[in-house]
């Protein structure tokens, strides 16, 4: 029997990678694969608190999260491709256009 | 220990492993193919917590149309237009940020587990997987924010296309 503990420290391990990914790494692509690891590690909660429950909506809910996610990956990478097409860049230290 | 937990904890720190490649690679192409990885052991994860459905959503979704959404993009944007490592400033900062986090966390998790029984219940279904069950769950008690979710793919679908296209 996996205590719930466990999983929600392994999904906390998963959300601090991810959140570290976003912010140290420069490349839009690698910052939007931190967040895809952030929105996964959320599901693992959601699915382990709806074992420990014995309640299906937390399993509903990780597939609204899946859809979620699919768009804004959608939509992030087409930014990115309109970026690099405009800018020639996909640092996301150099995109400061609106900077004052 | 039970079966279920050896693979628990197996899958766990593989994923683990794999993220940190993730966040650690400097080709883009390497951390996306960690990343279908990590994927993965997330959905083997899904198997051991009796989310069967989900694990199969997770590797069509995610490790089938996320992944090849990504590697499109790395292989249309040249791997040289990607900036070198960043100061480390800003990894220090985030580290700290990243562990501040965690902590905090760790210490949230932990008063709302003590207080909490029944932990490690049974799979909610026994047997066959419990694809049924939130089937109906999904089509009568969430069936308006389903629908909501389709009308939100098909906007993050046009607005796709519509940002990605070459300007004539």
């Amino acid at each position: 029997m996996i205590p719930t503990s466990h999983m929600l420290v392994f999904s906390l391990i998963l959300f601090t990678i991810g959140m570290v990914g976003v912010l140290t790494r420069r490349n839009a692509i690698i910052v939007m694969m931190g967040i895809e690891l952030m929105l996964n590690s959320a599901n693992i909660n959601f699915i382990a608190f709806s074992r420990q429950l014995g309640d299906l909506a937390g399993q509903v809910f990780s597939i609204f999260t899946i859809v979620v996610a699919a768009g804004e990956v959608a939509v992030g990478l087409a930014i990115i491709l309109a970026l690099y097409r405009n800018k020639d860049t996909i640092n996301v230290d150099e995109v400061n256009i609106m900077k004052g | 220990m039970a079966p279920s937990a050896i693979v628990f904890y197996m899958l766990a720190s593989m994923c683990v492993v794999s993220a940190l490649m993730v966040v650690t690679r400097r080709n883009p192409i390497h951390a996306a193919l960690f990343l279908v990885l990590a994927f993965f052991c997330v959905a083997g994860i899904y198997v051991v917590l009796s989310a069967e459905f989900l694990a199969a959503v997770q590797v069509l979704v995610y490790a089938g149309g996320i992944m090849v959404l990504f590697l499109f993009v790395i292989m249309l944007v040249p791997l040289d237009a990607g900036p070198a490592r960043p100061p480390a400033r800003h990894i220090a900062g985030s580290l700290l940020l990243a562990g501040l986090v965690a902590g905090s966390l760790i210490t949230f998790f932990w008063n709302a587990l003590e207080t909490r029984p029944g932990e490690g219940v049974e799979p909610l279904t026994a047997g066959g997987g419990n694809i049924e069950t939130v089937g109906m769950e999904l089509y009568q008690r969430y069936l308006l924010p389903f629908e909501i979710a389709s009308v939100l793919l098909l906007v993050a679908m046009v607005g796709a296309v519509v940002l990605a296209r070459k300007k004539t």
